[in-house]
This record gives C-alpha cells, sequence and structure tokens, in this order.
C-alpha cells in the first residue's frame, strides 16, 4: 500500500487518474480508516490531500465562503463567522461523530463516502452549495446534490478530486437549519436528516426555499415540492402541514436497524416541520 | 515498498520511526515507540481510548495513519504527569475513584485535558458532551465527570 501527500491539486489528479488499482482519497479518514481496518477496503494507493492548500481554507469568495473539502468539523465550529452566515452548515457538520472524530472528519470525506445517511449533505444541498471538482480536464462545479448518485456512487469520474465547496452569498432575511433524529444524544446516524434554508421578504412572506433529506432514499434528495409548499406563505400551520405531508411524499426509504420505512416517512415530516421553524426564526434575526 | 520514515515530536520529545502506510499512529505509538498508555479499544474511532492530540487537536490514534504524524506535535498521556508529580486530572481520578479497570482512563484524561486548555470552566452538560467519544464500561461515567470538575476547579486556582 503506497502513501502520497501531494501539495498541488495538480498532482493529487495525475497521481490519482494513472493508478490502475484501488486508490483512496485520503482526508480525515474517519471512514476510510475505518473502512480499511475491516476488510471493506484495500487499496494499493492512499492519497493525501491535507497538504493541498485549497482542501484546508475557509475563504470568503464571491460573497459566499470557499471551504474546503480537508477542513475538519472542529475548524468549521472554530470559524465565527462562517458559523454566523451558515449555522445550518456548520451544526450539521458537527453532529458527525465524537470530539475526537470533529478533529478529523471532513465535508468532503462525509459527501465521498457515499452514505444516504450522511449529515452535512442535506445542510449543504439546503444551502445551494456547490462542490468544485478538479480532474484531467480541468475544474467542474457541481451543486451538491447531483453529487452523490447512490449508496457508495457519486458523479466522480476517473482522476477527480472534491477539492473545496462554494457556499453561495446568502441573501438578506435568510436562514438555515439542519436537524438529524437519532434514538439517543449523540454518536449515532440519522435516521432522518433535514436541512432547510429559505428566505422571507420584508413582510415576513417567504420567497425562497430549499428542503433536503437524508436517510430517506438511495440519496441525499432536494425536495421541491417541500420547498414549493413554504414559497408565498408566511411558514404558518398550514403550510408546514403541507410541508410535513411534500417531505413524506418524497421518501423512498428502506428498513433497517435504525428505523422502518412508516417510521423514517412520518419522521421525516416532522423533523421538516421542525427545522424549518429554525430556519425561519433565524431568517427573522438575518 | 519500503517503509515511510517519520520524523515527529511526542510529548515534546523528537523521535522518528519506520512503518509501513497501513499502520496507525496507534499501532505506531504503541509498537514502534513503546508508549503503550495510549489504549487500542475498539479500532473504528467509537471509544476513545486511543485518544491523543496531534498539533493540539484531541483525534483518535486509531484513526490516523502513523506516516502523517511526519512533522506533527503529538501529545499522548505519557506527557501528562511531570516526572512523580502526576498531573491534577490524574490525582482527581484517583480521589474520586474515576477509573476501574482502567482501560479508558489514559483516553478520558487526554480529552479531558484537552477540553480544560480550551474551556477551564465547563458547564457539566459541556463536559458530558465533549466526552461522549470516551466510552467506559465500568464507572457509570458520573465519577469521572465529578473528578473532571474537580481538576477544573483547581486548575482554575478556585
Amino acid at each position: 500500500m503506497r502513501y502520497e501527500a501531494p501539495s498541488s491539486l495538480d498532482q493529487a489528479v495525475a497521481l490519482l487518474a494513472k493508478e490502475s488499482g484501488d486508490a483512496r482519497i485520503l482526508a480525515g479518514g474517519t471512514d476510510l480508516l475505518v473502512q480499511m481496518r475491516t476488510d471493506i477496503l484495500d487499496p494499493v494507493l492512499i492519497i493525501d490531500i491535507k497538504g493541498i492548500a485549497e482542501t484546508r481554507q475557509i475563504k470568503e469568495e464571491a460573497g459566499g465562503f470557499r471551504v474546503g473539502a480537508a477542513v475538519t468539523g472542529a475548524e468549521l465550529k472554530e470559524h465565527a463567522k462562517l458559523k454566523s452566515v451558515w449555522p445550518g452548515v456548520v451544526e450539521a457538520a458537527n453532529l458527525i461523530g465524537s470530539t475526537q472524530v470533529q478533529g478529523r472528519a471532513t465535508m468532503g470525506g462525509n459527501l465521498c463516502n457515499g452514505s444516504p445517511a450522511a449529515d452535512s449533505v442535506p445542510a449543504l444541498i439546503a444551502a445551494g452549495a456547490k462542490a468544485t471538482i478538479v480532474g484531467p480536464k480541468g475544474r467542474r462545479d457541481v451543486p451538491v446534490e447531483d453529487v452523490m448518485l447512490a449508496p457508495r456512487k457519486l458523479c466522480l469520474t476517473k482522476g477527480e478530486i472534491i477539492a473545496s465547496f462554494l457556499l453561495p452569498p446568502k441573501p438578506a432575511r435568510t436562514g438555515d437549519a439542519y436537524l438529524r433524529f437519532i434514538p439517543r444524544t449523540e454518536m449515532d446516524i440519522a435516521v432522518v436528516g433535514c436541512g432547510v434554508c429559505l428566505t422571507l421578504d420584508a413582510g415576513g412572506k417567504c420567497t425562497a426555499a430549499r428542503v433536503s433529506l437524508g436517510a430517506v432514499a438511495a440519496r441525499p434528495l432536494l425536495v421541491a415540492p417541500a420547498a414549493a409548499a413554504l414559497v408565498g406563505t408566511s411558514v404558518d400551520d398550514a403550510a408546514l402541514q403541507k410541508l410535513d405531508a411534500a417531505a413524506r411524499a418524497a421518501c423512498q426509504p428502506i428498513d433497517d436497524k435504525r428505523g422502518t420505512k412508516e417510521y423514517r416517512i412520518k419522521v421525516a415530516g416532522v423533523l421538516a416541520r421542525r427545522t424549518a421553524l429554525i430556519a425561519l426564526e433565524r431568517a427573522r434575526k438575518a | 515498498m519500503a517503509k515511510h520514515h517519520v520524523a515527529t515530536t511526542v510529548n515534546g520529545d523528537a523521535v522518528e520511526f519506520l512503518c509501513e502506510t497501513q499502520e496507525t499512529l496507534l499501532d505506531c505509538l504503541r509498537d514502534q515507540l513503546g508508549l503503550t498508555g495510549t489504549k487500542e479499544g475498539c479500532s473504528t474511532g467509537d471509544c476513545g481510548a486511543c485518544s491523543v492530540t496531534v498539533d493540539g487537536r484531541l483525534v483518535c490514534s486509531c484513526l490516523v495513519l502513523g506516516v502523517e504524524a511526519n512533522g506533527k506535535s503529538i501529545g499522548t498521556i505519557e506527557g501528562m504527569a511531570k516526572g512523580d508529580e502526576l498531573h491534577p486530572l490524574q490525582r482527581k481520578f484517583i480521589e474520586h475513584a474515576a477509573l476501574q479497570c482502567g482501560i479508558c482512563t489514559p483516553g478520558f484524561l487526554v480529552a479531558s485535558k484537552a477540553l480544560l486548555e480550551k474551556t477551564p470552566n465547563p458547564t457539566e452538560i459541556e463536559l458530558r458532551y465533549w466526552l461522549a467519544g470516551n466510552l467506559c464500561r465500568c464507572t457509570g461515567y458520573d465519577k469521572i465527570v465529578r473528578a473532571v470538575l474537580d481538576a477544573a476547579t483547581e486548575m482554575r486556582g478556585a
């Protein structure tokens, strides 16, 4: 098993593109090392991207933020400005694992691990984030909701790496939030996760919304009908009931040890309402 | 493939070791450097027994490759006491009987020290969340929480 720690994206892409065996990107390693340890993966090459500046930085760009794919949860939490502008995204990333895991875990890894239950992904989708993908043919920006295709399957082609995320400028009177449901308070994987971002006009009417659900389908979903239930309303009880119904209708969950299909569908509706209320409160204060 | 030559700092001392790619920092600390205070529990980042700091950041050493330690500064349980003088956290763990079998204890101590360095006066809730990734099957946690809060009080000079 070889280990490379390139200092540029070009070098990383070249290494990844020319490797014929199983090559894996190492960011925080909190999924990769576990999968190696449990013999799910046995790569011939590990490419550590933490020596590449873009993957490790949080920068203001184009009125929003560029967040490196290998920035850790602990570092996100310590970035006061990012946290104040996009609290839902930072809180979602901070839900992953323990303090120790937060010292290593990254949003790039959370997305590329390809789990439908990844906590940071619905929050990024709700915020309208794009993943900046770098490969042999250059750079491309892909909406986060289009990156994961199915469990463990991504839209990345040979030699491509997610270098960073671009969070858009946040309009006035906009709030985002993420909630997940787990049967305990810490250290668990989402039964359902929900991200909501909504914008109000000066009169308190919702003018734009994005709603995303995790762990209820083969990949995290952007649920347009759920957003439509909020737009044009004052996010009152009637709108929240429609949101609940639209969220439930979007679910195509599996039965597993964390919950049955029926349970997940029910929880998705409840969670969507609760998340929307937090986003609403934040939008009113923003 | 040749082994990686890793030059790092552990508890302030410059050290070097050789390792294979797949060897974790935990493996290297215990097997290459003989620092067996850091314990192996689950090996999957769930139990916190292998907690160390890397450049001041609390991590599970089972989730870090040994080769990643190159050029970094590692802190382990062996760096906590000053010679025969125990760290206040270590003394309070003994006073409060905050350990039984002891396997989780180095991880709890390293994690608690990392918290108190950032947050000298944590609430009990902050402390319990901070330590959620450290599992103990003996104590029921209450004695650990009391020991850390007591140590925090002492360390603040209160």
